[in-house]
């Protein structure tokens, strides 16, 4: 756990990708695909050949679903599948707990293979391993709060009390314990979906499958839920495959991104690699309204290396780094190039008049500063105000970089416009 | 018309129930007792207290399922009928359509779970009640009585015919209305058909099998008449002595004890379901 949080620290852009490297893989899924209709081999050729979704259908009368889909998802990862309606995030979701047959391919839940599991070993991972959330809640109209959330249990045949007893103690996580004995007709959207959230949460699966979890529920409320799932993800550390078609929720949620198309992955990453480096046209496209902003980070727009100066070197060895780099003022660092402070040339100048042989005199110690993840959206007040670049420096106060107004904007330009 | 002949399907279906008889008649045997047994705890149960004590026990039986008002009707509307001596033959033919709708809905309601899972059987059975329903109801009587010769049993089979179909029909459409989207959540925390069919589509489809069991228990009441034909006794046998003899005040009174028991039985039924409605809405 340590080392992986390092990691994060170290390279957050890739902490997904390169977490776990050694541990088994949670969920991996192997050339999988789901053909709707009666002649699935005809059109498995054809997608090996590699027709298109629409070719398939006209020479052969099979839908596509998914198209050899292939992809793998680590303990305790949010893996977002997006794409329009109609791309197969939803069926390709449905997969992996079976509740579509796919046609061919491979699932491994913890290294087992779920499409050879019998009538028994399915019904087991169903109740204990994977559960379900859904875009319009599927709550039970004729049970209350209490005895939905208690469902999965009662199913697993787990006696009144104590599935009660969980029950009440997953509502109570997601802040409705005081609904216990309404009707779910008798709460709001959002508070249904709470309900069919600690449904799924109740039985203490390892994979949580939320399809289009959020989608029915109105924008702000869809925002508190988002937050709400990250919060709750840090309490129970669970396997999230979430699928949505709003790419900002994608964004906001995902450790890593799927991109669907016509029942192909288009592109797996991160949210910023898919923003910055979408891998064709349609990923591109996909991601052209989004508010660049609130995406990119501190740490993408950033300027590094850094031009600094120690704190024990003088006026005149700031001045003439601030000379070669053509700047007005310096960061000044520690030893450890923890940050101390900012020195301007104006300061240092009448310090090298003055004769000072330090910079501790002129070193000005409040200076702006953000963390690698803070998104651009919220530097653009800081740089406003400030005169001075805003340093980022990570959790130890390390200096990694410096953002200057113009590097924000070109930092934006370019990312945005990358072709 | 002389050149086609007529086609002899009389004929064949003679031929068919006599086939029936000769070589499934211990079957036929078997189905007779179960439902002489049945007939014969419900007529018990009916007659064996006296009519006032019986009263009072349905009245809060009634109370106890539906509500205040209609359990104080059903004893005016009962001693009514004790009034115009007209008891026993309305307790046998309460009897009757109990009995009869008993066994309706045992038989009908794993039936119409049966259409509701597999559109197979639904497309074999629909036919198969379009037949029934739109057969006049006299129909059954022939074959029903070379089967079981006369008296009650081949009533009640009349009657179990003539008003299983609703029970089948709305049974299957109760399950199959149930949202999409529950029957996979239910499947996705895994549960078994059984538990399925128990846990939620059963429960969610009850208000429209009580609508199915109402329309059962109103089917049997008028068929239960229509039997008296053949020898079900009760107030159809009133009604048809009355008509037989031309004896309007006998007749009439017959024919407004029927009406009775009609009304009491469709407002409990009813009732029943509006309450089911209100637990779980």
């Amino acid at each position: 756990m340590v080392e992986q949080d390092k990691e994060r620290l170290d390279h957050p852009g890739e902490r997904s990708a390169d977490k776990g490297k050694n541990v088994q893989k949670k969920i991996v899924v192997r050339n999988l695909s789901k053909i709707f209709g009666d002649h699935p081999e005809k059109a498995l050729k054809l997608i090996e050949e590699g027709c298109s979704k629409e070719e398939i259908l006209e020479k052969t009368g099979q839908t596509v679903g998914v198209s050899n889909a292939s992809f793998e998802v680590d303990e305790g990862e949010i893996f977002v599948l997006m794409g329009l309606s109609g791309s197969g995030k939803s069926t390709l979701m449905r997969c992996l707990n079976r509740l579509i047959e796919p046609t061919s391919g491979e699932i491994l839940i913890d290294g087992k293979n779920v499409v050879d599991l019998d009538e028994e070993g399915l019904l087991e991972l169903r109740r204990k391993k994977a559960s379900m959330v859904f875009q319009r809640f599927a709550l039970f109209p004729h049970r209350t709060v209490i005895n939905n959330v208690a469902f999965g249990l009662e199913i697993q045949g787990i006696d009144e009390k104590e599935r009660l007893e969980r029950a009440r103690k997953v509502l109570e996580m997601v802040g409705l314990k005081q609904w216990e004995n309404s009707l779910p007709d008798q709460l709001s959207g959002g508070m249904q979906q709470r309900v069919g959230l600690a449904r799924a949460l109740a039985n203490d699966p390892d994979i949580l499958l939320m399809d289009e979890a959020f989608s029915a529920l109105d924008p702000l409320i869809r925002r508190e839920m988002q937050n709400e799932l990250l919060s709750l993800q840090s309490k129970v550390n669970k396997t999230i495959i979430f699928v949505t078609h709003d790419l900002d929720e994608a964004l906001r949620i995902g450790d890593r991104i799927a991109l669907m198309k016509d029942g192909h992955i288009v592109q797996i990453g991160t949210p910023e690699e898919i923003l910055t480096n979408p891998a064709n046209k349609y990923v591109r496209k996909f991601v052209e309204d989004v508010d660049m902003t609130k995406v990119l980070v501190a740490e993408g727009v950033m300027k590094a290396p850094v031009e600094t100066v120690a704190l024990k070197e003088g006026p005149r060895v700031a001045l003439r780094a601030m000379r070669e780099a053509g700047i007005s003022s310096i960061f000044v660092v520690t030893r450890e190039r923890k940050l101390a402070g900012i020195v301007t040339a104006d300061d240092a100048y009448e310090a090298r008049e003055r004769g000072e042989k330090d910079l501790s005199k002129i070193l000005i110690t409040d200076v702006p500063t953000a963390k690698p993840d803070t998104p651009v959206s919220d530097l653009i007040p800081v740089l406003a105000e400030s005169k001075f670049p805003v340093a980022v420096v990570n959790d130890d106060n390390k200096l990694l970089g410096v953002i200057v107004r113009g590097a924000l904007l070109a930092g934006m330009v370019r990312k945005g416009d990358e072709e | 018309m002389d050149a086609i002949p007529k086609i002899p399907i009389g004929d064949w279906v003679e031929a068919f129930v006599e086939f029936l008889d000769a070589y499934f008649g211990g079957f036929f045997e078997f189905v007779s007792d179960v439902i002489e047994a049945v007939i014969q705890a419900f007529t018990n149960a009916l007659l064996f207290p006296p009519p006032v004590v019986l009263i009072a026990i349905l009245m809060a039986l009634v109370w106890l399922l539906a509500n205040r008002k209609i359990a104080l009707w059903t004893g005016v509307g009962l001693l009514l009928i004790l009034n115009l001596d007209m008891w026993d033959p309305g307790m046998s033919t309460l009897a009757l359509v109990l009995s009869s709708a008993f066994l309706a809905l045992i038989v009908g309601i794993p039936i119409g779970i049966l259409t509701a899972w597999s559109d197979i059987v639904d497309r074999i059975v629909r036919p198969i009640l379009d037949f029934m329903q739109t057969m006049p109801p006299f129909v059954y009587l022939v074959p029903a009585v070379l089967l079981f010769d006369i008296g009650e049993v081949p009533a009640l089979v009349a009657t179990i015919i003539f008003a299983m179909p609703p029970v089948i029909r709305l049974t299957g459409l109760g399950i199959r209305q149930v949202p999409a989207e529950l029957i996979e959540a239910a499947k996705a925390f895994g549960s078994t058909r059984n538990q399925m069919l128990v846990k939620v589509q059963l429960p969610l489809a009850l208000p429209t099998i009580m609508a199915g069991v109402n329309q059962c228990i109103m089917l049997a009441l008028s068929m239960v008449v229509i039997a008296a034909m053949i020898g079900a006794g009760g107030l159809g046998g009133e009604v048809l002595r009355g008509l037989q003899r031309l004896d309007v005040p006998r007749g009439f009174e017959s024919g407004l004890a029927i009406v009775i028991v009609a009304i009491i039985l469709d407002r409990i039924t009813q009732n029943l379901k509006g309450k089911q409605k209100k637990e779980t809405t």
